[in-house]
């Protein structure tokens, strides 16, 4: 049984018009436990608002849930009381940003931000117990001098110690899953690094599992399993992450690694750019939407929603023609 | 060398900063600390490093845009500490900059065709005429349609706007462009786009270029040689490919193995720990020493110059040469 079943699910947000445009559309995948779930894919495209809507922390009114069913663990979680999704928020499924510095309160020290999580979630406990729980959190995710740093507040630390007391916040009640969204992108790459290898390492220990969003290809494809390719909205491409790096099917996916700089373009040669830009939510497509840039774009693209094909690579690509791209 | 473009040498950029109650006591931030490189005609350098490292504000100064606290930039053969404001307007139009953000460095209440049309009237350029015909053949040359002169920023995308600030840049003909994280905030796939344009200018113009990011599979893209920096000095500098096959300094080599590749797991990219010290207060001797690997009591004592076996390949390291013989 999977830990978290996402099924259909959109999301939507009322334009200034009052008409609705779905901004997440028909979005479905599972997640089991222990297991790394990669989501990757442009600014706007939709995987931020995916992961907040599994909490139903989407800036409401304007955003809401349209469509889909949401199961964690057994438990419909889309039609919960507001008071059990409270329970399990932080508890069962904890989150962390982009931005250390706007997620932590700034007039709060470390240990009084950690300690508050413990004592939401296990009001029981001691207050000793508590402050050694912060003190071994701390420890556990790689901050040197722990005991000095329990008094001090965001200001005062590096953006890579801000992570990891975000880090040490989310882990406090062991969840089951961890939302990483973007984790790392504020970061230098020797403290992404750094940052990548402590949740490895703390995934492997507890045995959590995590939806890690990011726009990093390269990132995406070390730390997960199972990736979801989303593009303005919609999943594109859906697999286990080796299968679908190795063999993109869906054309998005191939014109994304090949935009990608790097050791296999001859410097300074033209990369293979994708033309035009996401098309704006007013005006999408009716059929694929990705269909004003795909360099292989038919008639049967302009007028029909592409279906979710199983490929011979166990992988799920929605394109009317991937068939006829492999060849 | 007639070729020669730029000749920057020992430049230092010190801020001082008042701290503590009534701002009795001084830091000195040193943003840039005896940096020396030359750039020749045509040619892309590539500045690389992580946030602080002081590669932003080493263009800052080398436009005068900061006043440098020592050394010497020579352009075409004139140090600019001694021009007239009339050769100082002279040298700037020669030296143009592309920020990374295209909304803030565009004014919002000009159209395009006045915002590229400024550079002309504040140089005295043409009639109304010859200067009209100017912004079409610049927003042609950028890829934008004749229509695009009479809107605002807001009504483009991000990649549209930077190439408004491309067009803008090159409006003066200059000789060398600086390029500053003019790519970071883009897409993959518009950042290609992006990538691909400043390619073709370079070459349609002759341009010589400074190519600054954080992003190393960019710029070893666009580079033909590669500066490494680790605050405010540079750590090596050389060939693009030397740096990328044989890195020498141990920053540029962890450096490189933290880019997260496609295929590799996370415990295949090296870590280089820590966090980035202070540039108030800098390590003695070489600067990396408490991050590095390999530092022995000489590196926390005594400063390492530049140092080559041939005229190409630079490294500011005590022991680059028995680390590579041991490897």
């Amino acid at each position: 049984m999977s830990l978290l079943s996402v099924q259909g699910l959109s999301v939507a947000i009322r334009g200034d018009d009052g008409v609705l445009h779905e901004l997440v559309s028909a979005v479905s995948f599972d997640i089991a436990a222990g297991e790394t779930m990669g989501l990757v894919g442009e600014s706007g495209c939709g995987k931020s608002l995916t992961a907040m809507s599994i909490l139903d922390l989407l800036p409401k009114p304007q955003a809401l849930r349209s469509a889909g069913t949401l199961s964690f663990k057994g438990e419909s979680i889309s039609s919960a009381s507001p008071r059990r999704l409270r329970e399990i928020r932080g508890k069962n499924i904890a989150v962390i940003f982009q931005d250390p510095m706007t997620a932590l309160n700034p007039v709060q020290t470390v240990s009084q931000q950690i300690s508050e999580v413990l004592a939401i979630h296990f009001p029981e406990q001691s207050k000793k117990c508590r402050a050694d729980r912060v003190l071994s959190l701390l420890h556990e995710v790689g901050i040197p001098a722990p005991q000095e740093r329990l008094s001090a507040y965001p200001h005062q630390l590096s953006g890579g110690m801000r992570q990891r007391v975000m880090i040490a916040m989310a882990l406090a009640c062991e969840p089951d899953l961890l939302i990483a969204d973007e984790p790392t992108t504020a970061l230098d790459v020797t403290i992404q690094a750094q940052i990548v290898r402590l949740l490895k390492g703390l995934q492997a220990k507890n045995g959590m599992a995590m939806l890690f969003i990011t726009h990093d290809l390269a990132l995406v494809s070390q730390v997960s399993d199972k990736i979801a390719v989303m593009y303005a909205g919609k999943i594109a491409e859906y697999g286990s992450a080796q299968q679908v790096f190795a063999k993109p099917h869906h054309p998005y996916t191939q014109s994304l690694l090949a935009a990608l700089p790097g050791a296999h373009h001859p410097p300074k040669s033209p990369l293979l750019a994708l033309e035009g830009q996401v098309p704006a939510i007013q005006d999408m497509p009716k059929g694929c939407r990705f269909v004003n840039r795909c360099p292989h774009a038919a008639d049967i693209c302009r007028e029909e929603i592409p279906p979710q094909d199983i490929t011979t690579d166990a992988t799920v690509v929605a394109c009317h023609r991937w068939k006829e791209i492999a060849q | 060398m007639s070729d020669l473009i730029l000749d920057v040498q020992n430049l230092q950029l010190h801020f001082s900063q008042r701290r503590g109650i009534f701002g009795r006591e001084r830091a000195v931030v040193r943003a840039v600390d005896n940096v020396s490189f030359q750039l020749r005609a045509g040619e892309t350098l590539g500045l690389v490093g992580e946030s602080g490292c002081g590669k932003s504000s080493l263009g800052k100064a080398i436009l005068n845009l900061h006043r440098p606290t020592n050394g010497r930039v020579i352009y075409q053969g004139k140090d600019i500490a001694g021009l007239t404001d009339r050769a100082m307007r002279e040298y700037r139009r020669s030296l143009q900059i592309i920020f990374q953000d295209p909304f803030e460095s565009l004014n919002s209440r000009h159209t395009v065709s006045a915002i590229l049309e400024e550079p002309l009237l504040i140089h005295g350029i043409g009639d109304r005429d010859s200067r009209r015909k100017r912004v079409d053949a610049l927003l042609d040359m950028v890829g934008l349609p004749s229509s695009a002169s009479s809107k605002y920023p807001h009504e483009f995308s991000g990649g549209q706007r930077q190439r408004i600030g491309i067009a803008r840049a090159i409006a003066l003909k200059p000789t060398v462009l600086i390029c500053d994280e003019a790519v970071s905030a883009l897409d993959v796939s518009v950042q290609a786009q992006i990538l691909n344009l400043l390619l073709d200018i370079q070459r349609e113009l002759h341009l010589s270029m400074l190519f600054i990011s954080h992003d190393l599979g960019v710029v070893r893209h666009m580079s033909d040689r590669i500066a490494v920096m680790y605050l405010g000095q540079i750590v090596e500098i050389g060939d693009a490919q030397a740096i990328y096959q044989q890195a020498r300094h141990p920053y540029t080599q962890g450096l490189l193995a933290a880019i997260p590749k496609i295929g590799h797991t996370p415990e295949e990219t090296s870590q280089i720990g820590g966090d980035i010290p202070s540039p108030m207060a800098p390590p003695s001797g070489c600067r990396f020493h408490t991050r590095c690997a390999y530092a022995q009591e000489k590196c926390k004592a005594e400063v390492p110059s530049l140092t080559a076996k041939d005229d190409r390949h630079f490294t500011a390291c005590h022991f680059w040469e028995e680390l590579i013989h041991s490897a």
